[in-house]
């Protein structure tokens, strides 16, 4: 099987070269080509991400050499190169979540192909990798939020418990069965793709998007107190005080108890 | 899904002023009115046994869509993925629609190719081959395999065929594989089948514990149930208990993994923990419990020539002695703290509180099961195990709390127990071995006394032993994958179906790998093709119509049983002196003595469902259903029956309801069994009354630990668990045939913890090699994920065709319910 997808990348991989060949041959396009190429530089389509350890997109792109040895070893059919014509920059390696996500090899084969360090050969350990980030984009199509028990994308999710967390509510409606609603948290979602994969939709509700346009970004003017706290280990402004309530000195009384019944 | 006039004056003004502005709207405003002219009609969800209520969708005669019942107690609209998906499960582009025999040179061969033949030659060449076994051998040569997915009626219609008909007791379903321990356990400790309590004790229990149940994969609705309570009720607790982590410990207050087979020392323990406190309920044991204990070193259920076997002092012997409460508390006193901590390997604070919960008088507790208890070598104790520990604390038959026993088939309860499709069983608890059940079931059916014969017949596991060994040679399997489901395919079910002795028929709707296996394959309608009902886990029956007609030449279940019925004339089947008892028969076929027989046949066209289809009843001429249904309440709900408790509605009430909870008495359900108020067979002043036993009294059963059939050793290291997962559905023949539920679970993988495959030198994902004594299947290694084993056990899921698990499992099985353990054998995994 290895052999027979070696073959099938070293396949694409000439292909690419021979449309390149064929495409440059066309001197009154080459112009075109060159503006092709330059305008589909500057952004990447949301659905493409890029293998483990790439950096930011003009990073990438400045170190990639387009020699297409992450896509050659990739045990599974997920990298694969841009071909001309299509929204990626031309020879560079990607792959669309939705067709075949990332399977997170231990060894991650790509980036120890990498020549250039496009990839970063410091990512040793994938859950570092940092593809892109998944997102619910469609709470009203998504299973769980109407109270159906699918949940796939939480169970294949590599990272279960951690990338992805069942947050669980009473349903409202029958009120007898819980609502089990995906939350993606970004510390740990690698990005691979098997939930935008496998979401059962006809359009998935859970999408993988490159993490800049996915993640918000709080302002640094403001802190959040609770974390704060939890961080320090104890209260940011130490000796602030506070006096006793007077309350009517019933047994067990307090002010959720008021009278003091038991 | 009905548009109102004013949402439709509403989609179309909305459409009108976005067309005026030149604006699309999004497709979804518009579909409601799209959706006009489906026909919505109640149906049941075709998966597990959960039994949640559907609306199935139909226009131009096909399924287009399906829909939640938004009314239906158990779901309230809501479904699984697999649910969600029903409307796809009838139409894989591999259906098949015509009967196919293997043939070479136009005639049948063993080793001939699937050729597509007439109902008629397929009849024809089957009916010759169970004659020539029949002749041969006589009844218990030929043999049928069914299912906890068949209908009611096609569960009755083929006991009655094998039993009464052809007087073979070779009937046995897939439930052997699913229930038999829970079955075994109900009749040892009640004298009556299935659960005392009902799905409102998920709402009404203070805690929970699981017991083998990945019940938040296997029965997703009632975990949803579960689950809100945990989170709206005060104190509530969730343990669970597993030999590999699972989706429910993501609930569990107290998440126990044990060493395999150390659930009976941990539940022992539990019974010590309660004496040794006094915690007992004194009142209700003195009222209602006998003490007993079970014969031990049973065996494990293997061939009789095997070691274990050989070296078992009691093998198969399930003899219960009255003991006194004094000796069961010694019994039980070896399992302290310490002893079942180090056995199970559970730590001593987690047992604990497990035991506190249990011995609390003020917690009402709800335990559950399913395959963990079930698929086990001491399936049937550990069950009563279960029951010893309720039972001491009276905690039972009243709201919240409830040892309730889970089913995974959607009847496995309404078919496969009820109406007697066990080897040993007639319908409503009878069983063939007492001469009473016998002669009452033979005057129901007006047959001469002496057709049924007394000895119970082959059950699954000795089905696929006496196929290879050439004894059982005419074999029927309906509705089920038994190829791909039962244990040690490549020592004993592959041979077995190719044994060129045997002849093998397989009715399925797709070409499974049991079809494939088969010498004949017959088309067979499913689910929505067929007016059906099914009895789900909490005792409820529910009814459909049916919606669309079944593709090409597709029959359903009970029309191929009926029809191959009238190839057989009663002289060919049954001795001179059974025709002699009743002369009117001579010369008639099965299907006239059978379901002519002024009973099944009584109800005419005109009863049908209005508005539906009713194939089998137009070509038979009669309501089929209808007349069968009540004929099988003469054993159920008619005076003077051998055994009472299972009483059922008349017919047309189940058509109009949403299921009903029998016992059905009096136009009233029953949710919660052998208690004074709630149950109509306790009389008031009984208080509590387990009737199903000639004293009302339930027994409390001894049984010790007892080890594994086969455990890991130097050789094969590793323990080797398979089950399911929440996509797939058993053998995966409908959810694999559904694209998205294929993509969200290709492939079977063996999960297995990270340092055991560090050990092995394994990457994640490797493909390699699990293996046994029995044989290998090549997979890949999972070691993130849902399932989270311990070191030294895998988990490999069976739903896939490609992968097919059960080359590796033993056919060991518990030596009392006859049902294997597919949780426990040795294996060891290698690169491949």
């Amino acid at each position: 099987m290895t052999t027979e997808r070696a073959k099938k990348t070293a396949r694409s991989r000439r292909q690419f070269l021979a449309d390149t060949a064929k495409a440059a041959c066309g001197v009154g396009v080459f112009g075109l080509v060159l503006g092709l190429a330059a305008r589909q530089a500057q952004s990447l389509p949301p659905v493409a991400l890029r293998p483990p350890g790439a950096g930011a997109e003009a990073d990438f792109l400045g170190a990639c050499i387009r020699c297409g040895l992450c896509v050659r070893d990739c045990p599974y059919p997920t990298l694969r190169l841009s071909n001309l014509g299509e929204d990626v920059a031309v020879g560079t390696p990607y792959f669309v979540a939705r067709e075949y996500p990332c399977e997170m090899c231990d060894d991650i084969p790509c980036v120890a192909a990498c020549p250039t360090g496009a990839l970063d050969p410091k990512l040793t350990n994938i859950d570092n990798a940092r593809m892109g980030l998944a997102v619910l984009v469609d709470e009203e199509t998504c299973l769980n939020f109407l109270g159906l028990r699918c949940d796939v994308c939480y169970r294949v999710c590599p990272v279960i418990d951690k990338a992805i967390t069942l947050e669980r509510s009473g349903n409202q409606r029958t009120h007898k069965h819980a609502m089990f609603i995906p939350t993606v948290h970004s510390e740990h979602c690698t990005g691979c793709g098997k939930c935008e994969r496998s979401c059962v939709l006809d359009k998935a509700a859970i999408r993988v998007f490159p993490v800049a346009l996915a993640k918000g970004q709080l302002g640094a003017h403001y802190r959040l107190g609770w974390k704060e706290k939890e961080r320090e280990g104890h209260e940011l402004v130490p000796g602030i005080i506070d006096l006793p309530d007077r309350l009517p000195q019933m047994p067990g009384a307090g002010l959720g108890n008021p009278g003091g019944k038991p | 899904m009905k548009v109102s006039r004013r949402d439709f004056i509403k989609t179309n003004a909305a459409a009108a002023a976005a067309a005026a502005a030149g604006v699309s709207l999004p497709a979804s405003s518009m579909a409601a009115a799209g959706d006009d002219g489906i026909r919505w009609d109640k149906g049941v969800c075709r998966f597990c046994g959960t039994g949640c209520g559907v609306l199935v969708g139909v226009k131009d005669d096909r399924v287009v869509a399906t829909q939640g019942d938004p009314d239906a107690p158990v779901n309230k609209g809501l479904n699984c993925i697999k649910g969600y998906f029903l409307s796809k499960i009838m139409y894989g582009q591999d259906r098949l629609t015509r009967p196919l025999l293997r043939k070479k040179d136009g005639k049948f061969a063993k080793d001939g190719e699937f050729t597509p033949v007439s109902w008629d030659e397929a009849f024809d060449v089957m009916a010759a081959k169970w004659k020539e076994a029949l002749q041969k051998k006589g009844p218990t040569s030929v043999g049928m395999f069914g299912s906890g997915q068949w209908t009611i009626w096609e569960g009755y219609a083929a006991a009655k065929f094998m039993k009464a008909g052809l007087r073979s007791n070779n009937i046995d379903p897939n439930a052997r594989h699913c229930m038999a321990s829970a079955v075994g356990a109900f009749m040892r400790a009640f004298g009556i089948d299935e659960p005392m309590g009902c799905y409102d004790d998920l709402e009404h229990a203070d805690g929970f514990v699981l017991w083998g149940a990945n019940m938040a994969e296997m029965h997703p609705i009632l975990w949803s149930r579960l689950t809100n309570t945990r989170l709206t009720k005060p104190g509530c607790e969730v343990h669970v208990l597993s030999t590999f982590e699972n989706r429910n410990f993501e609930l569990a207050d107290n998440g126990m993994v044990f060493e395999p087979q150390t659930d009976l020392a941990i539940l022992n323990f539990i019974a010590n923990y309660i004496i040794q406190n006094k915690a007992y309920n004194k009142d209700f044991v003195d009222k209602a419990v006998n003490f007993t204990k079970t014969a031990t070193d049973i065996g494990y259920g293997l061939r009789p020539e095997h070691p274990l076997e050989k070296k078992a002092a009691n093998a198969g012997k399930g003899k219960l002695t009255k003991i006194t409460f004094d000796e069961y508390a010694q019994s039980v006193a070896k399992y302290t703290l310490e002893y079942t901590s180090k056995l199970s390997k559970v730590p001593e604070d987690k047992l604990l509180a497990l035991a506190k919960l249990y011995a609390d008088p003020n917690k009402k507790v709800a335990s559950y099961w399913t395959m963990g208890f079930n698929q086990h070598t001491r399936g049937v104790w550990v069950n009563g195990l279960l029951y010893n520990v309720h039972l001491l604390m009276g905690k039972i038959a009243e709201p919240g709390n409830s040892p309730f026993s889970l089913t995974g088939q959607p009847s496995a309860c309404g078919t496969a127990r009820e109406v007697g499709t066990f080897a040993h069983r007639l319908p409503a608890d009878l069983v063939v071995m007492n001469e009473k059940h016998r002669d009452f079931a033979e005057k129901t059916w007006k047959l001469p006394k002496g057709t049924i014969p007394p000895k119970p017949g082959f059950h699954a596991v000795l089905q696929n032993r006496m196929l290879k060994d050439g004894k059982l040679n005419a074999y029927w399997v309906q509705c089920n994958n038994n190829m791909q489901a039962a244990p040690n395919m490549n020592e004993e079910g592959y041979p077995g179906y190719r044994n060129p002795e045997n002849f093998i028929t397989v009715s399925d709707p797709y070409p499974t790998v049991t079809a494939l296996a088969a010498d004949l394959i017959l088309p067979t309608a499913m689910w929505m093709e067929k007016e059906g009902a099914y009895g789900n886990a909490e005792r409820r029956t529910q009814f459909w119509r049916q919606q669309v007609d079944a593709p090409g030449e597709a029959q359903s279940d009970i029309w191929q049983v009926m029809e191959f019925a009238k190839r057989f004339k009663v002289e060919e089947v049954w001795p001179a002196e059974l025709v002699d008892q009743m002369p009117a028969y001579k010369g008639k076929t099965l299907f006239d003595v059978l379901f002519a027989n002024g009973q099944v046949d009584k109800f005419g066209l005109d009863d049908l469902q209005k508005g539906f289809n009713n194939t089998e009843s137009k070509h038979f001429g009669f309501y089929v259903q209808k007349g069968i249904f009540e004929e099988y309440r003469l054993f159920n709900s008619a005076a003077g029956i051998p055994k009472k408790g299972h009483e059922m509605a008349r017919f047309e009430q189940y058509h109009q309801a949403r299921g009903l909870r029998w016992p059905v008495i009096d136009d009233k359900e029953t949710l919660w069994r052998f208690r004074e108020g709630y149950d109509p067979h306790v009389k008031a002043g009984e208080g509590v009354k387990f009737y199903g036993k000639p004293d009302g009294r339930a027994n409390i059963i001894f049984a010790p630990y007892e080890p594994a059939a086969e455990s890991p050793d130097g050789d094969y290291n590793l323990w080797l668990c398979t089950g399911r997962v929440l996509e797939h559905w058993h053998s995966g023949s409908m959810t694999r045939r559904v694209p998205e539920l294929y993509r969200a679970f290709p492939d079977a993988k063996v999960y297995m913890h990270p340092d055991d495959a560090r050990d092995r030198g394994f990457k994640r994902g490797q493909v390699v090699k699990v293996m046994t004594r029995r044989g290998e299947v090549t997979t890949r290694v999972e070691t993130r994920g849902r399932n989270k084993p311990p070191q030294g056990l895998v988990f490999m899921p069976w739903f896939d065709a490609g992968q097919l698990v059960n080359k590796l499992t033993l056919d060991a099985t518990d030596p009392l319910s006859k049902e294997t353990d597919f949780k426990k054998c040795a294996c060891k995994v290698v690169a491949a």
